[in-house]
């Protein structure tokens, strides 16, 4: 939210805390974020069963969605496939 | 008579060395007064000096922030930190997958190991290559990063007259001149990368250690910038300051009507905002002379006045020698975590 908008830490915080339907509190606590984060698709650093976790450019797809932000990277992998 | 209690600390160079209160209270006010004196700004309330000093002088070799304080991380030098410093051998790639799986970083720059724009542009798409394979791996955005370093387009490398030499032969104005030509042709290359980076998807581009050759050096930054996000409006910019005073080389120089040399942080980020940046890493410099007491005290007393007047977020640029932080190659966690926490709650930084 920093890069896509420029929000302050706090705005930031608050804005995504929204978008996940967590409270901040939740936002910082690393146990539920692991599960939010597991459900939603947002990407993990390591995750049982490995597998089934999203991570890299997948889950930049998803994340792009869930904050309803542009992601370049996104954006450009879309090109290159040929789906934009 | 009973002894006065000593904390440990250290010296802006790494030393050990303990203080008593008194001492520690000491430096830290003369710390402050060098700031305001310098930067023209307010000095920090009694109640940020005395939380400053409990920081100081907390208990435990790690200090950590309160509950809900935590903040971001960006980086720098990320591409080649774990490869060619640490000399473990992995491709960038990979050097990505441990800064965010392993060590839990936010956000890396990919960038050369000879890290400046006038080496990275001879080299750009290759660059850009290796940053979009990282790119399909990571979750965390990812920046490239390299330093405008005007120094580089001077004589015998470069093709500009070399202002060091001509200055002190008193050639005033072919220095001047030749500090112009260096911003044009790193103007054009920073933007030529930054194109093939947003070409591959890059979140952002970093550049570090603004204002390291001058007030001409600071001017290639922010005009870059201002091409960049014309251009390219999904890549995000990150102005890394060098230090927290911006040395006139040049004197002349403005941007946007106004003048860029004498600059501090607290002005230094309100041109980084009419450029366009994202965000803007504020940087202090350690006096290696100095107490870590006094260190903190100044870098807090620049970074506050920087945050209160800030409208993008504020990363400190916490390493080596920089934002308290001694000057030695493997920083002391004892110190750096206590600038950290210092920065977080009292400097109200947006990330480091």
């Amino acid at each position: 939210m920093q890069l896509a908008k420029k929000y302050k830490i706090d705005q930031a915080k608050e804005y995504v805390a929204e978008k996940l339907g967590v409270t901040l509190e939740e936002l910082h606590d690393v146990v539920t974020m692991t599960d939010k984060r597991g459900e939603l698709g947002l990407g993990l650093t390591h995750v049982e069963p490995c597998a089934e976790e999203n991570n890299g450019i997948a889950a930049k797809f998803r994340i792009a969605e869930v904050l309803g932000i542009e992601i370049n990277s996104v954006e450009r992998f879309k090109e290159r496939c040929g789906i934009k | 008579m009973s002894e006065q209690k000593q904390y440990f600390t250290r010296m802006g160079d790494g030393s050990p060395v303990y203080m008593t209160e008194e001492e520690i209270r000491s430096d830290m006010q003369a710390g402050i007064d060098d700031a305001v004196l310098r930067g023209k700004i307010d000095p920090i309330t009694d109640e940020e000096f005395e939380k400053l000093y409990d920081i100081i002088t907390m208990p435990g070799t790690v200090v950590g922030v309160e509950p809900g304080r935590q903040i971001v991380l960006t980086n720098d030098s990320g591409g080649y930190k774990i490869n060619v410093k640490s000399q473990i051998p992995v491709p960038k790639e990979t050097e990505v997958l441990i800064y965010e799986r392993v060590l839990g970083c936010d956000s890396v720059d990919v960038g050369n190991t000879d890290y400046n724009y006038k080496t990275a542009k001879g080299v750009a798409k290759r660059e850009a290559s290796a940053l979009k394979q990282a790119l399909n791996v990571s979750t965390m955005p990812l920046f490239y990063g390299a330093m405008p370093d005007l120094g580089f387009y001077t004589e015998p490398d470069g093709p500009c007259g070399n202002w060091a030499t001509l200055l002190p032969d008193g050639k005033i104005k072919e220095a001047l001149a030749a500090q112009e030509e260096a911003v044009e042709h790193s103007v054009k290359d920073i933007v030529y990368v930054a194109e093939q980076m947003y070409d591959v998807g890059a979140d952002g581009i970093n550049l570090d250690t603004s204002g390291a050759a001058g007030d001409a050096d600071f001017l290639a930054s922010l005009k870059a910038t201002e091409e960049i996000t014309n251009r390219f409006p999904g890549l995000a910019v990150e102005i890394g300051m060098a230090g927290e005073f911006v040395l006139g080389m040049h004197g002349r120089l403005k941007y946007q009507g106004e003048r860029l040399a004498g600059m501090y942080p607290h002005k230094q980020v309100k041109m980084a905002e009419k450029a366009g940046a994202s965000i803007f890493g504020v940087v202090v410099n350690t006096n290696c002379n100095r107490s870590f007491p006094w260190n903190i005290a100044r870098v807090i007393t620049f970074v506050k006045a920087c945050t209160d007047v800030a409208e993008i977020p504020v990363h400190a640029d916490v390493g080596m020698g920089v934002c308290g932080t001694p000057m030695t190659e493997n920083m002391p966690s004892d110190m750096l975590s206590r600038a950290d926490k210092a920065l977080v709650e009292i400097g109200k930084i947006d990330g480091f």
